[in-house]
């Protein structure tokens, strides 16, 4: 139903019941981002955990902590839920909040497909970790190897969990890729030409472009295996003349895209962090923008650089090194960018700054070894080992993680309205570096002394407990550096200092509205002449606080979160190997759909 | 400080005994990884030092100043952009090109006097044939210095990865294809080996361990286990026991002892007696070793396809007595 | 389907709506290429038949191709009569549309009946497993462009299908020639090629 600001604008006490409700079929993208944000950090908590778990395993050799089974499932489950539950869904957080504050826009394109996306989001990531109750939780690896996911080597449910609850999360990610694209392509301010969009919303929509090319990819894989699973299909069977190596092939062509949809946004949220603090504009914002879109191009050129392993022949291997080196030249490009975008600038080292120059510090590790991992006969002496654990480590938590904690930092005044503690913060950063690299720096040692990944015990005669054991302590270090954030957290909604409309001086138009953003963002939408609306010479117009006219924005709506209910339902019917469950999933996500349809909404 | 541990751990890392490690080659395959890596490694450094250096310099010269006044708004350089975009692409080129010249040494076609052994990765253990010599083994692979060295390899059931750090880079074990190595040793000793692809419950403990034997000392293995197990009248008392419980106690239907049993589904045991080490490299091939996996296999290699199979201890005693006498 | 929260401009002049199902069936594309590809490569490698060779009825399907892609050309004259407030026919051409689509559904189900009866199933062999998930995930994107349709047609008896929600058929179109057009490019690979 249209209805105008009053309906949103918390009028009065509600009862819990209501606010509750309220939240339940909310379209308000910055709301759905706070979900996104609370879900994806408790998940990025219970993966931490698991970290914390595989890590007191390892603290020395022969340590019985957790069987062989328990490891695999917390290994396992440690990288999915870090990739699809907690980095994927943490970065659609600031998609939802930020996006649309960014280019002028009073929603997304699609409010209630927005909705769906999360509610999608939370009951597939409940989904996966409910296998744990069950003592059945996924323990094929991340990546899933066929055939050792094959019923015939995998008989229990561990897998079956695995692969629907991919498929319900892909779901999630395309419908969110597509409403974001048609946001940012449609739905910007006059004026917010492309070329003027804040790089973070430019980093986003590569993103979103390769999340709707790249699942499709992995939807079949997991498609194909489930049929080999559910149906008695040979897609990955041997005896039947299939080949193992499809899934591989299948897996990393989504698989290496993945990657970057992991850090393009972290880079984009570091690439406004770092001229606010810098009171300085991005040096060479076109070549930053191009070389995103390079590398969200070359990202589809480069899969069986993770395949050196099984033997493609000297001809495969040369071009795929050579298609992953080249990648280095973009991202290369992005580092140095960054740094002369500080250079003659004025830095402040707030927390949020403090992230996003512990980002630079880690990703160039994170790069340099990712070029050696390039370089197939390299590779094949370091890959399954420590050394890629190492590599992705410094990419995804130093890159991603760190990026996307200088993005918490800077935005959260924005979100709640108060700062965080920079005291508390600045606790927080120097844990989480410092722990970062105490834990992950002597993984490199660690591979290339032999230890490969991916196993719950090793022989003390490899030498390498105290390696190991520093590890241990360095990720217990980063842990004490989340409880820091947490706590944080809690000071900031009690104690947190007003923030006001732009407590950085931010150049882009989110800071030119109130903290938090009224329900309808913008009172009047801007008119945008510059890409650094806040700092242009000649100002820019202000945004009035109230709205000359009644703005409508759109009323919630409970047809998305039955129609996710309906298709988790569909999947818990397949786990339960019954139909009827599952046909009546299916009816549920149909009378949704139709509902959701024909119901009255308008913007 | 976080310098400081990084030259603590470098520093561990350069010393000590370390069998799995990369970074001490004993066969030309590894070496010429080694080099590679090194010349990879050390460019890495430099440009990890240049653009460290950099942005640690740029963060101490333009920390802000109180009443500095605000920075000059600066949108790009050309010229600078033009130049480190060519920079990196520069110092790709010396990687790649000695990367490249790598690749296809260390894939050329083998000489044909090579000695091929074939593997075969099972969960969760190995099988080594010499189809030159007919000889059968598990997790212990006996080759000769100096000669060239041709693994041929699959898988019986999932993907496994044939990882021996010393000897070269790894090359995955592949179910429904046959995958290749090829390495000269050039030192004897023993090194370690390990499967380096997640194959299952067990996975970390797929180990096993290659002999590099001087020519002579490799051609006195290949004889002796060529022998065919000793007859049944040569056992002492303990040992004919042991075989008895062998033949009764179900053994003989999973493992091959030649002219006793001729089992498929786990590692030949003709001359399991001659072996440094038992269950894939987890337990020393000692009597109190062998013991300790007899008693309780699914405890010692979690989903072991061999069962608890409820033994007394003198049955136990009497069968690690036999076992070790097949050497 | 979705309503668009049509903002009160687009930037680019495009309908929003449009937009997104110009993004979907770019997903879409690379679902099939996906499985097309699979097919390819696993074309050949089936240890036991029936062989492609053996059970594919060429003349059958052309039959039915003819029948899909006469329903691609009822879809845009129900979209030129529904443009032109021509409730009859764009009825009549929408309902066409669905028929013509549910012909094609049913010629699939013959096909894949006469194929079980012949000894071809999902099981059988990675032919079985590669042509019954391919033109199954065709078959049902043409099963929810016939439901789509109906409901169309059902709008448009209840007076609720006027020029102005000529968008929403629209739409429908896109959505019917693209699943048209990947028949195209899979009679041409599995039936044709093979």
């Amino acid at each position: 139903m249209a209805t105008s600001v009053a309906q949103h604008a918390p009028a009065g006490p509600a009862t819990l019941g209501a606010r509750l409700w309220s939240w339940i079929t909310t379209t308000d993208h910055k709301r759905i981002g706070i979900l996104y944000g609370v879900t994806a950090f408790a998940f990025f908590l219970l993966g931490g955990l698991e970290a914390l778990i595989i890590r007191l395993q390892l603290a020395s050799s022969g340590n019985t902590v957790v069987s062989a089974e328990a490891y695999n499932q917390l290994f396992t489950m440690h990288g999915t839920t870090m990739v699809f539950l907690a980095i994927m869904p943490l970065s659609a957080a600031f998609f939802n909040f930020i996006i649309p504050l960014q280019i002028g826009a009073r929603d997304v394109a699609f409010p209630r497909l927005n909705a769906f996306s999360y509610w999608v989001f939370l009951l597939g990531g409940l989904f996966m970790n409910a296998s744990f109750l069950v003592g059945a939780a996924p323990n094929g690896g991340w990546f899933g190897y066929a055939n050792l996911t094959s019923t015939q080597y995998s008989p229990g449910l561990n897998i079956d969990f695995w692969v629907l609850g991919l498929q319900i999360l892909g779901i999630a990610s395309i419908a969110a890729g597509i409403n974001f694209i048609v946001t940012i392509i449609n739905l910007r301010a006059p004026g917010m030409k492309l070329m003027r969009m804040p790089v973070f919303t430019w980093m986003s929509l590569v993103t979103q472009f390769i999340i709707v090319t790249a699942f499709p990819v992995i939807t079949v894989a997991l498609v194909f295996l489930m049929f080999d699973r559910f149906f008695g299909t040979t897609f990955y069977s041997v005896a039947a003349g299939g080949d193992v190596l499809l899934w591989q092939h299948l897996f990393w062509l989504f698989g290496h895209p993945e990657v970057y949809i992991l850090i393009l946004p972290a880079m984009g949220i570091i690439s406004d962090v770092i001229p606010t603090f810098s009171r300085k504009p991005l040096f060479g914002y076109a070549i930053v923008v191009y070389s995103g879109l390079l590398i969200g191009v070359l990202g589809w050129g480069v899969w069986a650089h993770h395949m050196f392993q099984v033997g493609l022949g000297p001809i495969a291997d040369s071009v795929f090194s050579a298609t992953t080196m080249l990648i280095a030249i973009p991202t290369g490009v992005k580092i140095f960018n960054w740094i002369a975008t500080m250079w003659g600038g004025k830095i402040r080292f707030t927390t949020s700054m403090l992230f996003a120059v512990g980002f630079i510090a880690m990703f160039i590790v994170g790069g340099l070894s990712g070029v050696m991992h390039s370089s197939p006969p390299a590779d094949l002496q370091q890959t399954d080992t420590y050394f890629v654990v190492a590599h992705f480590h410094y990419v995804l938590f130093g890159g991603s993680m760190l990026g996307i904690f200088a993005g918490i930092y800077y935005w959260w005044p924005k979100v709640t309205g108060r700062l965080l503690s920079e005291r508390i913060g600045k606790l927080h950063f120097w844990l989480t570096v410092i722990g970062a690299n105490l834990s992950f720096f002597p993984m490199h040692f660690i591979g290339l002394l032999g230890m490969p990944r991916r196993i719950y015990t090793y022989d003390p005669a490899l030498g390498l407990d105290t390696m190991n054991l520093v590890a241990t302590i360095g990720a217990f270090t980063m842990g004490l550096g989340a409880l820091v954030f947490v706590v944080n957290v809690i000071w900031s909604r009690r104690r947190g200092e007003l923030a006001g409309n732009d407590p950085w001086g931010g150049a882009t138009l989110e800071w030119a509205i109130s903290s938090p953003p009224p329900v309808y963002n913008f009172s009047v939408i801007p008119e945008v002449s510059s890409r650094l609306p806040m700092w242009a010479e000649d100002g820019m117009t202000p945004v009035p606080a109230t709205p000359p006219a009644p703005v409508h924005v759109p009323g919630g709506s409970y047809w998305p979160v039955v129609a996710a209910i309906g298709i988790v339902v569909m999947a818990i019917g397949a786990i339960l190997k019954s139909l009827l469950i599952t046909l009546g999933g299916t009816a549920v996500l149909v009378v949704s759909i139709y509902a959701w349809s024909f119901e009255h909404f308008e913007v | 400080m976080v310098l400081a541990a990084i030259l603590v751990v470098a520093a561990a890392a350069c010393s000590g005994e370390y069998p799995q490690s990369t970074l001490h080659p004993t066969a030309d395959f590894g070496e010429q990884i080694d080099v590679l890596f090194r010349t990879i490694f050390w460019w890495a450094v430099g440009v990890f030092v240049v653009v460290e250096s950099a942005l640690i310099f740029v963060l101490f010269r333009y920390r802000d100043r109180r009443g500095a006044a605000d920075p000059k708004h600066v949108h790009g350089h050309t010229l600078l952009e033009v130049a480190w975009t060519l920079a990196p692409a520069v110092v790709l080129v010396f990687i790649a090109v000695p990367t490249i010249r790598t690749i296809f040494r260390t894939e050329q076609a083998p000489p044909a006097d090579a000695l091929t052994v074939e593997v075969i990765g099972h969960q969760w253990w190995w099988e080594f044939r010499y189809p030159e010599s007919g000889v059968v083994t598990a997790n212990e692979m006996h080759v000769p210095q100096g000669r060239t060295v041709v693994l041929s390899m699959t898988s019986e059931d999932v993907i496994h990865s044939f990882w021996v750090p010393k000897l070269g880079g790894k090359r995955d074990v592949i179910p429904g294809r046959t995958t290749r190595i090829v390495f000269t040793p050039d030192s004897i000793g023993e090194v370690y080996g390990q499967c380096a692809e997640f194959c299952g419950e067990s996975h970390a403990n797929m180990r096993f361990r290659v002999m590099v034997d001087t020519p002579e000392a490799f051609a006195a293995w290949v004889d002796r286990q060529r022998q065919p197990a000793p007859p049944a009248d040569s056992l002492d008392e303990q040992q004919r026991l042991g075989a008895q419980v062998y033949m009764s106690k179900g053994c003989l239907a999973c493992h091959a002892i030649q002219g006793v049993s001729a089992g498929v589904l786990g590692p030949d045991l003709t001359h399991v007696g001659s072996r440094t080490t038992v269950a894939s490299g987890i337990l020393p091939n000692t009597a109190e070793g062998l013991a300790r996996w007899l008693r309780n296999p699914p405890a010692e290699k979690p989903g072991s396809l061999m069962p608890m199979v409820p033994m007394t201890d003198d049955e136990i005693g009497a069968l690690v007595a036999y076992l070790l006498r097949l050497n | 389907m979705m309503h668009a929260a049509t903002a009160h401009h687009s930037s680019t002049g495009l309908d929003s709506r449009k937009l997104a199902f110009w993004m979907f069936i770019g997903s879409e594309c690379l679902l099939f290429g996906s499985l097309i590809s699979t097919y390819l490569v696993y074309q050949g490698r089936s240890v036991q038949g029936p062989t492609p060779e053996e059970i594919l009825n060429i003349p059958l399907t052309s039959v039915s191709t003819f029948v899909l892609l006469m329903s691609s050309l009822a879809m845009v004259l129900a979209l030129a009569a529904v443009t032109r407030g021509d409730r009859t026919w764009s009825r009549v051409w929408l309902l066409a549309t669905a028929l013509l689509g549910v012909g094609f559904l049913g010629f699939q189900a013959y096909e894949f009946a006469s194929f079980v009866h012949e000894g071809l199933t999902l099981r059988t062999n990675l032919f079985g497993s590669t042509f019954f998930v391919l033109t199954g995930t065709h078959g049902a994107h043409v099963f929810i462009g016939v439901v789509w349709l109906l409901t169309l047609v059902v709008r448009s008896l209840q007076g609720k299908l006027g020029p102005d929600k000529a968008m929403n058929v629209e739409i429908a179109g896109l959505y019917w020639h693209f699943v048209d057009v990947v028949w195209i490019v899979i009679f041409t690979v599995v039936y044709l090629l093979s």
